[in-house]
């Protein structure tokens, strides 16, 4: 290779590069599309042997199915928790964060305090809130999870805004009081739009935690609202897998995350690099 | 009738005694500046009118209403920040209009006085535009724009021009000006720059150290400072002070230098003085015959042309002593000149307690 002119050596480099990004996407992608296309495969390929790399003809039995035994009303369930306890954490999380952040509520202390509640393992918690939640009725309940997806994502929302709100310059919240705003009005009016890309960040990190809980949910849930990580789990047998299943079931609880990812991709890549150079 | 009267304000920061008992009446349609250095206390006073800081100790009245525990929206001031405060997500428009929307104006009367105001401000082709497509300046005049449409009793100015280059301010200083005399408004502005404070007041306030020194119109305190400190901080180049000693209406500098003061001094005999002289009251001798000029042979060692002026440096009883001159009177340094001291306006200042004798 040494004897190779220099522009030809920086071709060859080039090519190399490019050979180990395809390597590279290969290894990562391959999976995600292994999930894809098993869902779309009918038992008989599901097992053959050599694999089937990839079907003979796309079917939709094994989403059919799912649909039809009431299976896909989990992800729905799921979808309803992750968005309704993402939209109260950030309500709730970002006010919270403001008052630390402008009236230093709870000085230096509270706000390291709150981020400690997330440092808790949370299967050391499952039995006493599960006592806790026959007590008062919520077990496999909407409000029981919403409540509880709420509590746990607060300190996380608390923690990202505050470095947000601490940002914004003082004087434009100053300028909005002197200008006629309430307090509340600036949170609305100044804050929120101010804050965009790390409220939009935060809340799709809220939504994705919501949306892969799997131990609250697997204890708290029966049959009413359980959530499609509690849903797949159920065709793990002991005697076979339902391979299908799964495959299909996981690339719906998939889809949603997808969807709020590529949406807010923009603000989401900001959002984490503005929290990025505060460190 | 004033628009603004403070009484006995005091302002803790924790343990930190940021104002110190400052009385101050604003009359109706006067233009205050506040000035002093960093540190003075003079920002802390326009935001506790503001409403943004806390009053601890003293009342603030404005338009003869007690506001000392109004919150900033209830007290009918309209304020410009040294960061123009401008919304990033609104266009101009939005942003002059900010202040109406959250009173609740009718859409056509926010569009009626958004573009008076950007008329006034010549920013009327700008009003679609977002801020950060908009230079300094033109910020500013947005920023002004958003406080003028208010219509407010009270403008409140924090060093608004400190963030522009020094051309655009100028040009800046001139725009405030001329607002404040088509709107006939009350304003308060704070600045550090004493050319600012002597071009816009109709009455400054000279801070230091949470306490007024001095307050009086530019030309009062200019010609008139009643202590080192207040004669110190205004004018450019700033005063000079000589130490002398005082026999009778005759100074005696160190070196040996006599010169007699116009005008009675209620000084005691042999008193160790400061004798305080305004560069701009030196000229080179023969340029005017005037009674109570004093006369002194110097040697020149700098000379810094300013265009119009020439700004001379000598040894005078043992200081560096300089000297505004007409362009062409000195050129270059070395030689000795014969200059005239004006005595007549010469400051004797008592070393002790600083203050003008």
């Amino acid at each position: 290779m040494n004897k190779l002119p220099f522009h030809r050596r920086k071709d060859v480099r080039l090519a190399l590069r490019y050979l180990v990004a395809c390597l590279l996407v290969i290894i990562f992608v391959f999976p995600v599309y292994w999930l894809f296309i098993i869902s779309f495969k009918t038992p008989d390929e599901i097992f053959a042997f050599p694999p089937v790399w990839y079907p003979e003809s796309i079917q939709f039995s094994n989403y059919f199915v799912l649909f039809k035994d009431g299976d896909a009303k989990s992800v729905l369930n799921s979808l309803i928790l992750a968005s309704v306890s993402t939209f109260f954490a950030m309500i709730f999380g970002t006010i919270a964060a403001y008052s630390l952040v402008r009236f230093r509520t709870g000085g230096e202390n509270l706000a390291v305090w709150i981020i400690s509640q997330r440092m808790m393992p949370p299967v050391a918690i499952v039995f006493p809130v599960f006592l806790l939640y026959v007590f008062f009725g919520w077990v496999d309940t909407f409000f029981g999870l919403i409540l509880l997806y709420t509590a746990f994502n607060l300190p996380y929302v608390i923690w990202m805004m505050r470095g947000y709100i601490e940002d914004i310059p003082l004087e434009l919240e100053e300028s909005a009081l002197v200008d006629g705003c309430s307090r509340w009005e600036v949170l609305w009016k100044v804050v929120m739009p101010m804050a965009r890309s790390g409220l939009f960040a935060t809340a799709v990190f809220t939504f994705v935690f919501a949306w892969n809980e799997f131990l609250f949910a697997l204890v708290l849930t029966r049959t009413e609202v359980t959530t499609y990580t509690v849903q797949v789990t159920h065709y793990f047998g002991g005697q076979s897998n339902f391979w299908a299943k799964i495959a299909a079931m996981s690339v719906l609880g998939t889809i949603p995350v997808f969807i709020a990812v590529a949406t807010m991709q923009r603000y989401l890549v900001r959002g984490i690099s503005m929290g990025a150079v505060k460190g | 009738m004033s628009d603004l009267k403070i009484t006995g304000l005091h302002k803790y920061y924790g343990s930190f005694h940021a104002v110190k008992g400052i009385d101050l009446e604003v009359p109706s349609g006067e233009f205050t500046v506040l000035v002093g250095p960093s540190g003075c206390g003079k920002s802390t006073l326009l935001r506790t009118i503001a409403g943004l800081e806390e009053t601890s100790e003293g009342t603030v009245e404005i338009g003869n209403k007690d506001v000392t525990w109004a919150r900033p929206r209830d007290r009918d001031i309209a304020m410009v920040f040294q960061n123009y405060a401008l919304y990033p997500y609104m266009n101009v428009f939005e942003n002059i209009a900010f202040g109406l929307r959250a009173r609740k104006f009718a859409d056509a009367e926010i569009n009626k006085r958004v573009h008076n105001a950007a008329d006034m401000l010549g920013i009327g082709p700008l009003l679609k535009r977002l801020p950060r497509e908009l230079s300094g300046g033109q910020r500013q005049r947005v920023a002004i724009g958003r406080a003028i449409v208010r219509d407010a009793r009270l403008f409140l100015f924090d060093e608004p021009l400190s963030n522009l280059d020094a051309q655009l301010r100028d040009d800046m200083r001139v725009e405030i000006k001329r607002l404040h005399q088509e709107l006939g408004r009350t304003m308060i502005y704070v600045t550090h720059d004493q050319i600012e404070a002597m071009t816009l007041a109709d009455r400054i306030v000279l801070l230091r150290d949470g306490r007024i020194e001095q307050l009086g119109s530019p030309l009062d305190l200019f010609e008139r400072p009643a202590n080192l400190f207040v004669a110190s901080f205004l004018g450019s180049p700033k005063m000079n002070f000589v130490p002398a000693t005082l026999d009778g209406n005759t100074a005696i500098l160190s070196d040996g230098t006599k010169l007699t003061l116009a005008g009675k001094r209620n000084g005691k005999a042999k008193q160790a003085v400061i004798l305080g002289i305004r560069p701009q009251h030196i000229a080179l001798s023969g340029k005017r015959v005037a009674i109570g000029h004093a006369q002194v042979k110097v040697t020149v060692e700098l000379v810094q042309p300013t265009g119009s002026r020439v700004q001379v440096a000598f040894p005078l009883g043992g200081k560096s002593v300089v000297a505004e001159l007409e362009s062409r009177d000195v050129s270059k340094p070395g030689g000795k000149i014969s200059i005239d001291i004006d005595m007549a306006r010469a400051i004797v200042i008592d070393p002790q307690t600083e203050k003008v004798i």
